[in-house]
């Protein structure tokens, strides 16, 4: 599912070459850990995918990564039949590289974008690497000493959260996964990896639910604070009190 | 003319977002979405409000100005974009999309300097700008006097303001005469009804031995703010619209006296003036006399032009494909404090890109 709008009207004409029996060809990608990742995903496999850590350039790495991926796969960007996006929760800054790259590219290239939130995506690869059949939570950096969390049941269902809180406000499950459960290992005892999104887990999510006939999010950011109103320097009161 | 570059230009350095389609000289499309009323209340532009605006506005932003241009996005030449100055997270947004867009569509993505942009947007009303050409740009983020020999690659900086930019000032003034936020336009409402020779104000960094380009608009502000505190305690009536004229007078003052200096110190006799406060009507009146009198042709677009938009950075996208210059590579980073003298952002290497394509690359 999409913003209306956002992807109405192609921009381009590749959309219109499409049909019901075309192969799915996900381009997945996330911007709200400190990771910028990108995948491609078929349907059954990821293609290929790239993941490089560095919180501060998510905007610069981005779309190299998005150009790389497709070239690894060996995918013609024309082909995709949809784009699967993290939509958070994560830093705002970073996370919006991705949500507005995702939005222009679905516009330009006429694919729909599934917003996916990204502790979803993590849960996901915790479960592929090991964690299925029992509750855990997934829970990232919030920075300002807080975290983003969720928590999942044995069955992968998301039961509580996306929520941002201090770590000694949870309750968490026995087992935590995530940077944010590993940067406070008091809060989230037996915390473990993976500790950032991975996209090749996000693709295999989105796919996953895609087929079993689920809607996923809209491309609209998963902020849960409230922006804050602090204006610039130099528009500070001069006035003497 | 069916032959000059087609050129989508995406502005997000404050808190408009703005996308503006030309071709060559000709405006086509200038769509602008706004987020001015959610910062209202803060008596200033918030960074996250204006971040998070930007993201929603973006593609409806781009497919308004598409059809009111009437393109399709295929026939394009390329896609620039505001790489900086301005607030480092609403860029982010611009330059991000901007790249989607080029990388999409496979068109060329120049990242451009915003204050260069706010000079050549004056060819889509004037023609093609003369070399050289003193530009005086003032704003609420800027204030400043620049001299252009070409305006895709040399604009260099003669003066700047050395605390608050012009508009600043006025969104200071306004709020303490209780005027409400932006302060420009209502100031200049307001200041019409007043005697601008009524107070007589401090004209900053004006003396002999002051800086002859430089700006301070930070000791006029408080002036105005003491002034106006001193009646409030006496308790005096506040003439509001006589402080707001003599105000204005003090600022287009010291803005115009400086602009026309700066061309005549340099043998240059045209005056492109630009930016958010080019659109106050004093300001326009007194640069036109003061050009007039010391033969000086005066250029300045009209008023929706000189706040931000889409249009004038397409207006230099244009001119840089027109004289093939190199395109941005997609790593270009959105840089708050973009230096004025970097008119774009050209790929670091790219004749050696270009080369390995040729060479190495599949057919
Ligand atoms: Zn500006």
């Amino acid at each position: 599912m999409c913003v209306p709008g956002q992807h109405a009207r192609a921009i381009s004409r590749s959309a219109q070459r499409r049909s019901n029996l075309d192969p799915v060809l996900l381009l997945a990608f996330d911007t709200a850990t400190p990771a910028v990742t990108a995948a491609v995903h078929d349907g059954t496999a990821v293609l290929a995918e790239t993941h490089q850590v560095d919180a501060r350039r998510h905007g610069e790495l981005l779309l190299p990564a998005i150009d790389r991926v497709l070239r690894a796969a060996g995918v013609d960007k024309h082909r995709l039949t949809g784009i699967a996006v993290g939509v958070g929760p994560g830093p705002y800054t970073g996370l919006r590289v991705g949500l507005v790259t995702a939005a222009a590219l679905g516009h330009a290239l006429g694919l729909p974008v599934h917003g996916v939130c990204t502790l979803d995506a993590i849960a996901h690869q915790a479960r592929a690497e090991g964690l299925a059949g029992q509750p855990f939570t997934v829970a990232t950096d919030a920075r300002r000493k807080e975290v983003y969390w969720a928590c999942y049941d044995a069955d992968g269902r998301r039961t509580e959260g996306p929520g941002v809180d201090r770590p000694a406000e949870l309750t968490p499950q026995p087992r935590s996964v995530g940077a944010g459960a590993l940067l406070y290992p008091e809060a989230f005892p037996g915390a473990h990896g993976p500790e950032h999104v991975s996209a090749g887990a996000l693709a295999a999510f989105a796919a996953a639910e895609l087929a079993a006939g689920r809607e996923l999010l809209p491309n609209v950011p998963l902020y849960l604070r409230r922006p804050d109103a602090q204006v610039p320097a130099g528009y500070k009161a001069v006035l003497p009190a | 003319m069916a032959d000059e570059p087609l050129v989508l230009g995406i502005e997000t350095s404050c808190d408009e977002t703005g996308v503006g389609i030309v071709r060559g000289t000709t405006l086509l499309a200038d769509a602008v979405a706004s987020s001015v009323n959610d910062h209202a209340r803060f008596g200033g532009v918030v960074p996250e409000i204006a971040s998070r605006a930007h993201l929603e506005a973006m593609v409806p932003t781009i497919q308004r100005a598409l059809d009111t241009a009437g393109v399709k996005a295929a026939d394009l030449d390329g896609i620039a974009v505001t790489a900086g100055p301005g607030l480092a997270g609403a860029l982010l947004v611009g330059v991000s999309a901007a790249k989607a867009y080029a990388w999409a569509l496979d068109k060329p993505l120049y990242g451009v300097n915003h204050l260069a942009s706010h000079i050549c947007v004056d060819q889509l009303e004037h023609g093609r700008l003369p070399s050289p050409t003193m530009a005086l740009l003032v704003s609420g983020g800027h204030s400043s006097l620049l001299l252009s020999e070409d305006i895709t690659s040399d604009v260099r900086p003669l003066g700047a303001t050395i605390d608050d930019a012009a508009g600043e000032a006025f969104d200071k003034v306004a709020r303490v005469l209780g005027l409400g936020f932006p302060g420009g336009p209502v100031v200049d409402r307001t200041a019409r009804e007043g005697d601008r020779k009524a107070i007589a104000f401090p004209r900053g960094l004006s003396g002999r031995n002051d800086p002859a380009y430089d700006f301070s608009f930070s000791g006029l502000k408080t002036a105005v703010a003491r002034w106006v505190e001193a009646k409030r305690r006496a308790g005096e009536e506040v003439p509001i619209a006589d402080v707001a004229a003599s105000f204005q007078e003090a600022v287009t003052d010291v803005l115009t006296r400086k602009a026309v200096k700066a061309c005549k110190d340099n043998g240059v006799d045209h005056l492109m003036i630009g930016g958010g406060v080019a659109a106050n009507s004093r300001l326009r009146e007194m640069a036109q006399q003061r050009c007039d009198r010391a033969g000086i042709r005066l250029r300045v677009p009209r008023p929706g032009l000189c706040t931000d938009n889409g249009a004038m950075v397409a207006a230099l996208g244009s001119e840089m494909v027109w004289r093939d210059r190199t395109p941005s590579a997609f790593d270009l980073s959105a840089d708050s404090s973009l230096p004025v003298t970097e008119v774009h952002v050209p790929h670091p290497d790219f004749h050696g890109q270009a080369y390995a394509a040729l060479t190495g690359g599949t057919e």
